[in-house]
């Protein structure tokens, strides 16, 4: 047991009637245990970019560190900064990585390029787990079912008709010796809506909440009239320093959005805070260490083109998607930054921005027609002049489209590209979806493409959703791959770095790791119609009715002859021979 | 007991000027300890948007008069503020000329999308829901509960529609009441119901403590108010329209009866008679208020114990880590097939090698089995 003695010593001089000095000590004696509290820290950054066609793109990264160890049976009871929701999460079911996003929108990959990070149309969850856990597919379910309690999103869908377990992507971002990939599942939900009840409980989670700090600018009503949302969490052990001799548990709240020049209404290339949020900063967040605005300023660093205001002279530079960019910063942790008006708006004006192509994207389409078979086409860039690189494509398909693989090809530049490495599992009907992954080498300044034909299957009638002529959706293909990158990266991982250029890791300096999304695709399948009950019963009322009616006339009917009726004098005459009793005519 | 019963009296004191008896009698004149509401909206599509409304409409009183979040069960089955049809993103507005945002910055919605189906309903009234369901999305009350339920879509005689797929019958509702209330799930209940034809709803009621209220009788359609024309859909129904406006004037501490609440929307402002049931209650609705089942009770209970909170001990550990490789090609290519566990043969499988062993003996006759064995 250490024994931290803390001596303070004031001297304060007090001029009294009698002129005495007085002199007060003060020891404050403090026992601690063996080991200190464990530390947390949280940080957060907001990031701008102004994009090619006028969007101007931001991305919010909250980020909670906390050495503490959620494992080996120690119970954790004292929350601080990281939220007692999600702790209590990873350690019931063991969980070693989480990763959720929830996006509305398609990142156009072609007129905004490359994003931090990336994430897929709908909701997308891929989990870890440590290797103490014995039944991985019950424990997932039950992760699902508590993670859409938290995040009021649809996540009780997630079942074993849209989870796979991929076998070579999707491989830990966090630190750890396990690599066995029957502890990891991965399932998107393309459908899921983003709102504000998502927003809500995510804003739940941060520390300060959304009453100070950046998070003051999460308002619904800005972020959701976008071209893009997307808001994910992503938890999991990173090294406490370069040593790597001790874990810490990091969680990352991010949000990018992207938005539309002309939806505001005017057309100017000019943003501000307020244009885009409608709020304006006022603090930084209390409980963070850190709290800065990063503008990217690479185009123009003498500021002909480009204006900021107010101005700063705080300047960064950072490796980020295998680039150097240059950035202003704003530390909102400094009381200077506010100016005298206490708020902080800033302005951003811009002429025009070159267009950097991005050197990897991908897009799939549904060919062919009718109702009965198709075909998905995928097709991937590499926009490179002269280095080729490899990419791993993942692809899970419903089991309501039924693959035929042996029409699968891979062509690059009209000649046959084969894969060095593919893995197929077939699917089964309602239990399991198609998992395709292949290791493709994509040649320089060249397209990729990859087709195979589907059959769509008719589904039982309880199956379809109740507005089954929408279509049904299968989720985006993901391609991951290590592109080769302009500059030398940076592999120190704990070196001082703004949390958006440190979120994959880096291994090597020449290239560095990244994941592209397809779009997701809508397809028809052979829907009923659902009205025809109705018309059936009328239908066959009528001609059973019909039917039968003709039926048994012909069968009880009998047939008599009867005299036509007589004129109207016969009648008469016939009345009057009554009267006087002689027969009729 | 006597000291909190004097505090009482003296906060019922400092609020209205009454009698201490008949303070404490009010006081203790209701029975239940919480409050719960559960607000349905049944219907799906854009051009039902005044459903969505209504509901959260009742949301927005609802947790306005105290019902915290925790004990609210809304069940939305499409989304009408992010749809694409939507001018205004992240909003559902009440009022034309987009007076009142019934959406607000701090919604939570339970149930949603394909997940409002007459089996959830039912499941969340009567509890019969899977262990792994969250807290959220369960119906947790007990038998000193006040719950509010609230229907709305589109309806017809006896029953209740349900996204355009499904029904409810009156039958199965006043089943699932029954069912609560053998249970105990429930003090009081308050139904409301906004549908076309809907006082059929609540006519086969039989548990005791219910009341009811419809917007329209056996053979009348409840109209909806007032299209906006940015929006270009019509915003509420009347009913709930009317409603609203006499909720925004109830505060928490509001004395009005539920004899107010069944003058709300009469004929003229509605065009369909409103109904109400109130033979299966208990207490004279004019005793109950308005805040029994739109507000909460909150039960604070104030202790000066002190906890002592022991400090986590920790372990180090000596292994170092490293980040894994995110795309290690050469380990992919060689990566082995997973060898798959052998399973014993499927049913079939046996079958067909049996009916070829069958017809090979019978054919050739049993002497050649000595052959084999």
């Amino acid at each position: 047991v250490c024994v931290r003695v803390c001596v303070r010593v004031c001297v304060c001089a007090c001029v009294c009637v009698c002129a005495c000095v007085c002199v007060c000590v003060c020891v404050c004696v403090c026992v601690c245990s063996s080991v200190p509290q464990p530390k947390d820290d949280f940080q957060e950054e907001l990031v701008i970019r102004p994009l090619h066609s006028g969007d101007i793109y931001a991305s919010f990264q909250f980020r909670t560190l906390w050495e503490t160890d959620f494992m080996r049976g120690n119970k954790v009871s004292h929350y601080r900064l990281f939220p007692k929701s999600l702790g209590q999460v990873i350690s019931k079911f063991s969980v070693r990585e989480l990763h959720i996003s929830f996006t509305q929108g398609y990142w156009r990959t072609m007129q905004w390029g490359q994003p931090f990070l990336p994430s897929p149309p709908g909701a997308e969850l891929w989990v870890w787990f440590q290797d103490s856990v014995t039944d991985v597919d019950g424990t997932w379910k039950e992760l699902t079912n508590v993670l859409s309690g938290i995040f009021c999103a649809s996540l009780n869908f997630i079942d074993s008709t849209n989870t796979v377990q991929p076998s070579a992507s999707f491989k830990p971002l966090g630190i750890g010796n396990v690599t066995d990939h029957r502890f990891l599942r991965y399932a998107t939900l393309p459908r899921e809506i983003v709102c504000t009840e998502n927003l809500t409980p995510w804003k739940k989670l941060l520390p300060c909440g959304s009453k100070a700090g950046l998070a003051v600018l999460l308002k619904s009503e800005k972020l959701f009239h976008s071209s893009f949302h997307s808001q994910a969490v992503h938890i999991r052990p990173v090294c406490q320093d370069w040593q790597c001799k001790t874990t810490s548990w990091e969680l990352r709240q991010t949000l990018n959005v992207v938005f539309d020049l002309h939806t505001p209404g005017q057309g100017k290339l000019e943003w501000s805070l307020f244009k885009m949020f409608s709020r304006t900063l006022t603090e930084a967040c209390p409980l963070a260490s850190s709290s800065k605005i990063y503008i990217d300023i690479t185009d123009d660093p003498q500021g002909e083109q480009f204006e900021v205001s107010p101005a700063t002279h705080l300047l960064s530079q950072a490796m980020v998607l295998g680039d150097r960019r240059t950035f202003s910063v704003y530390d909102l942790t400094q009381q200077i930054t506010f100016g005298t008006v206490r708020s902080l708006n800033l302005l951003i004006r811009w002429k025009s921005r070159d267009m950097l192509r991005p050197l990897l994207h991908a897009e799939r389409y549904v060919a062919g027609y009718g109702l009965q078979t198709g075909e998905i086409h995928t097709l991937m860039y590499n926009n490179h002049p002269y280095r080729s690189f490899p990419v791993l494509l993942l692809d899970s398909v419903p089991w309501y489209l039924r693959l035929y693989i042996h029409t699968l090809t891979v062509t690059s530049k009209g000649k046959d590209n084969k894969p060095s490495y593919i893995h197929y599992q077939p699917s089964k009907d309602r239990v399991r979806p198609h998992l395709l992954e292949m290791l493709v080498q994509l040649p320089p300044n060249s397209v990729t493409e990859v087709t195979v034909q589907f059959e769509r299957a008719l589904l039982k009638w309880t199956e379809y959703t109740p507005d089954p002529n929408h279509g049904f959706y299968v989720g985006s293909s993901v391609i991951s791959s290590l592109v080769p990158s302009i500059v030398a990266m940076d592999t120190n991982s704990t070196r001082e770095q703004p949390l958006f250029s440190s979120f994959f890791p880096c291994k090597e300096e020449s290239s560095y790791f990244m994941r592209v999304y397809t779009e997701p695709l809508l397809v028809n399948l052979p829907t009923p119609d659902f009205s025809m009950p109705y018309n059936v019963i009328c239908l066959t009322c009528t001609v059973v009715a019909v039917g039968y009616g003709s039926l048994y006339n012909l069968l009880t009917r009998s047939f008599q002859i009867e005299e036509p009726s007589p004129g109207l004098a016969k009648r008469i005459a016939n009345i009057i021979r009554k009267m006087r009793g002689v027969p009729p005519l | 007991i006597i000291f909190y019963i004097f505090s009482t009296l003296y906060f019922q004191l400092s609020f209205s000027p009454l009698v201490p008896q008949e303070n404490a009698g009010q006081f203790f004149s209701s029975g239940h300890t919480n409050n719960w509401a559960v607000l349905v909206c049944t219907s799906r599509f854009w051009f039902n948007y005044r459903h969505v409304a209504n509901t959260l409409s009742v949301y927005r009183s609802v947790k306005r008069l105290g019902i915290p979040d925790s004990h609210i069960v809304l069940m939305l089955a499409d989304d009408m503020a992010c749809n694409h049809r939507n001018p205004k993103p992240a909003t559902v507005f009440s009022h034309k000329n987009m007076e009142l945002n019934v959406y607000g910055d701090d919604v939570e919605v339970d149930y949603r999308g394909y997940e409002v189906t007459v089996e959830n309903f039912l499941r969340v009234l009567t509890g019969r829901l899977p262990p792994s369901t969250p807290r959220s999305k369960r119906l947790l009350s007990d038998d000193r509960s006040n719950i509010l339920i609230y229907l709305t879509g589109h309806g017809g005689n006896g029953f209740l529609k349900f996204q355009d797929s499904e029904e409810i019958s009156n039958v199965e509702l006043a089943d699932a009441f029954e069912q609560m209330w053998q249970k105990r799930r429930y003090n009081e209940l308050l139904f409301i119901i906004d549908t076309c034809q809907g006082a059929s709803m609540y006519e086969r009621f039989y548990s005791p403590n219910l009341m009811a209220l419809a917007s329209s009788q056996v053979g009348e359609d409840s109209l909806s108010h007032q299209p906006d024309l940015a929006i270009g859909v019509h915003l509420m129904d009347r009913y709930t329209f009317y409603l609203l406006e006499f909720l925004e004037d109830i505060h928490p501490s509001s004395k009005a009866n539920m004899n107010d609440l069944f003058k709300v929307c009469p004929k003229s402002q509605c065009v369909s008679t409103p109904g109400h049931r109130t033979d299966l209650f208990l207490r004279d609705p004019g005793s109950a208020l308005i805040t029994d089942f739109f507000g909460s009770v909150r039960k604070v209970e104030i202790t000066m114990e002190t906890i002592n909170l022991t400090e986590p001990i920790q372990q180090r550990q000596k292994e170092t880590y490293s980040y894994v490789d995110q795309l290690p090609v050469s380990e992919i290519i060689h990566q082995k097939p997973k060898q798959k566990d052998w399973h014993p043969p499927d049913g079939f499988i046996l079958g067909l090698w049996t009916l070829i062993l069958l017809v090979f003996f019978k054919t050739y006759g049993m002497k050649h089995l000595k052959h084999i064995f």
